[in-house]
């Protein structure tokens, strides 16, 4: 959103966040590796913006999404949240933050108890957070239904007898209900058909004018995130290969992987359709267990060089507010002579 | 929220509270037939055994031994045994011990069950402990257990609550401290699936302590499994209180239960098998109303088959 009063606050302040999860093997169960899900991100959400989190599956967006709220006790970084660090806090002692950081998740159908009425659900939060009386949750609750489009009259039925979008909407209320500054939204839209989603994304922005919120906003919808995200970060196997304001990503890539990436998204133009030059990588992501030496994306890269496979590239700031992990920018920080790197590519 | 002013008028009733769910879950069970039919002969047999008493005042243990070995006769209904006591009066002094002690153990059992099903599922620090502890108990061979039980507290229980109470305690532990595993193995299965379900993390984001969460979310979706060994609880309970008292070990030989009258009769089951039919039918259509029971009530709480 470009008329969004964008603050130069950091709410959201991540360094070197990694989400290990360890591999047992064998009889005695002992450990002989990690899938590195998250390996070391770092980004800042300054507050009222949204940032999208884009890449392909498996790479270690949702993951590190759900270790950004502390969902996962996290292998190592640190994790600041509205001037509180949370990387190493012990569970019990992060409930009192919780009201601050809440999550829209990707599948409407799962992520609702089946036993538990919209009243119920909605309700959650403020039983486990407020005094309030049994009248004035309700009413809060009824108010909340109103916020994202239910009508009144469900509130005491059961997640199953409502389709796709109204349940999605039942996870938003859930999640606005203790005035939250900060969201993170696990690709939202993802399990929704192309005309729901519109509503919800709608939805979203509606609400983030309405009450200021801040959005980690997780998919693999390119358009979709052009569309809601003030900055975008690109996610590659663990790690962010490029982060930039929206204009500067789908105008000016830098990355190999970003380019590749938004030549993928579909064209309506039939004529551009069949003239234009897309960029098609070949192979599989490689497994997290076992990332490549060097350059995550050296297996895949077209532009690949011998450096990329011997040394992991340095996440750095090569234009202004522009991120880019890449030996191609290596030594280089005249705007132009970037600008030409990149097209050599 | 202006929107919803103009409104407001047709929308009164939503702004009232909800309809008690359990109205809902009751409209559920009435759908079943079976269940209905279970619940109604349910409520007959317990109906008879307690109140039963007061209609037909004989003496369970009043013996007249000119009366004995008769057939169903206009005096005694369901005839008499080799010592002339009334089977009707006995029937129902049975049904109340043995469907006391099919409801209470199959309570514990069922406590205890899911007690060590929802830990051991939901926290992995403590499973290994109570899944092996599980396992031990599912290697104890049953019998000479409860016989061991039966023998070390007999006497103390007895001389404690008095002899028939004490003997129920008995009974009752006995057979609810050996018949919790198979409940206790479903629950931890569904609970360590339902953990890993999106709406828990979702709660965890929340920040639910794991009491609530136990309580909110985890257990009224384990209700099926559990729903289901309850009611298969109460006929093996039933039935295991049977064994043991044909084996002797159960109530005094005085006392009667349906299992005891069951063992009773078949020393005389090819002169009068009227004697075996009477508790053998009080036995298994108990068990299958029950079943039944919990098939309907199965349903009628799980809100996607209610259908609202």
């Amino acid at each position: 959103m470009l008329d969004a009063p964008k603050s130069d606050r950091k709410l959201v302040a991540v360094e070197n966040l990694k989400m290990h999860f360890p591999i047992h093997t064998g009889l005695f169960r002992r450990h002989t590796g990690d899938v590195k899900a998250v390996d070391g991100v770092s980004f800042d959400i300054y507050e009222g913006e949204t940032l999208g989190l884009v890449g392909e599956s498996g790479c270690g967006k949702s993951t590190c999404g759900r270790a950004v709220l502390r969902l996962y006790d996290i292998t190592d970084g640190s994790i600041n949240i509205d001037g509180d660090e949370i990387g190493s806090t012990p569970q019990g002692q992060l409930r009192g933050k919780r009201p601050t950081m809440q999550m829209v998740f990707q599948d409407p159908q799962a992520s609702l108890n089946p036993r538990m009425t919209v009243q119920a659900i909605i309700q959650e939060p403020l039983d486990e957070h407020t005094n309030l009386s049994k009248e004035e949750k309700r009413a809060k609750v009824l108010d909340l239904m109103d916020q994202v489009g239910l009508n009144r009259k469900f509130a005491g039925r059961y997640p199953h007898a409502f389709s796709g979008g109204q349940r999605q909407r039942i996870g938003i209320a859930r999640a606005l209900a203790l005035n939250p500054k900060f969201i993170v939204c696990d690709e939202p839209i993802a399990a929704l058909d192309v005309s729901i989603q519109a509503q919800v994304v709608n939805l979203l922005e509606d609400l983030q004018q309405e009450f200021g919120l801040t959005y980690l906003f997780i998919s693999h919808d390119l358009s979709m995130v052009r569309h809601i995200a003030t900055r975008v970060a690109v996610m590659y196997l663990g790690k962010i290969v490029e982060l930039a304001t929206r204009e500067a990503l789908y105008d000016a890539p830098l990355h190999p992987y970003t380019k590749a990436l938004l030549s993928a998204v579909p064209e309506p133009d039939p004529d551009l359709h069949d003239t234009m030059d897309r960029t098609i990588l070949t192979g599989d992501v490689p497994s997290p267990a076992n990332p490549p030496k060097g350059c995550n994306f050296c297996t895949r890269c077209p532009a690949v060089m011998d450096i990329c496979k011997q040394e992991d590239p340095e996440y750095r700031e090569v234009l202004p507010g522009q991120f880019v992990a890449c030996h191609h920018y290596n030594g280089i920080t005249d705007a132009a002579e970037i600008i030409a790197a990149s097209e050599a590519q | 929220m202006t929107d919803t002013v103009s409104t407001q008028s047709d929308d009164t009733r939503a702004d009232a509270p909800a309809r008690n769910q359990w109205w809902d879950v009751w409209d559920q069970f009435k759908t079943h037939k079976g269940a209905m039919f279970g619940a109604g002969f349910f409520i007959f047999v317990i109906l008879g055994v307690y109140l039963g008493p007061y209609l037909w005042t004989i003496d369970p243990t009043y013996i007249d031994i000119r009366a004995r070995n008769s057939g169903p006769t206009m005096a005694h209904p369901f005839g008499t045994d080799q010592l002339g006591r009334d089977m009707l009066a006995r029937m129902m002094a049975g049904g109340q011990t043995s469907i006391s002690v099919g409801l209470t153990a199959m309570a514990l059992a069922l406590l205890l069950g899911t007690l060590v099903g929802v830990l051991a599922g939901y926290f992995k620090r403590i499973d290994g402990l109570l899944m092996r502890t599980t396992d031990l108990f599912l290697a104890l061979p049953l019998l000479p257990l409860l016989l061991v039980m039966v023998m070390l507290f007999r006497q103390p229980l007895s001389a404690s609550f008095g002899p028939e109470t004490g003997i129920f305690i008995l009974i009752v532990t006995a057979i609810g401290v050996t018949s919790w595993m198979p409940t206790a193995r479903i629950v931890r299965g569904d609970v360590l699936a339902l953990k890993e379900r999106e709406f828990v993390l979702a709660a965890r984001s929340i920040g639910t302590r794991p009491g609530k969460m136990i309580l909110r979310h985890i257990l009224p979706n384990v209700m099926s499994p559990i729903m289901v060994s309850a009611t298969l609880g109460i006929a093996t309970a039933i039935i295991t209180e049977s064994a043991l008292s044909f084996l002797g070990l159960g109530f005094p030989p005085d006392f009667p239960t349906w299992g005891r009258l069951l063992f009773d009769a078949t020393d005389f089951m090819q002169q009068h098998p009227e004697r075996v039919m009477w508790p053998g039918l009080a036995i298994s259509l108990t068990v299958l109303s029950v079943n039944y029971m919990g098939d309907g009530l199965r349903d009628a709480l799980d809100p996607r088959i209610r259908g609202l």
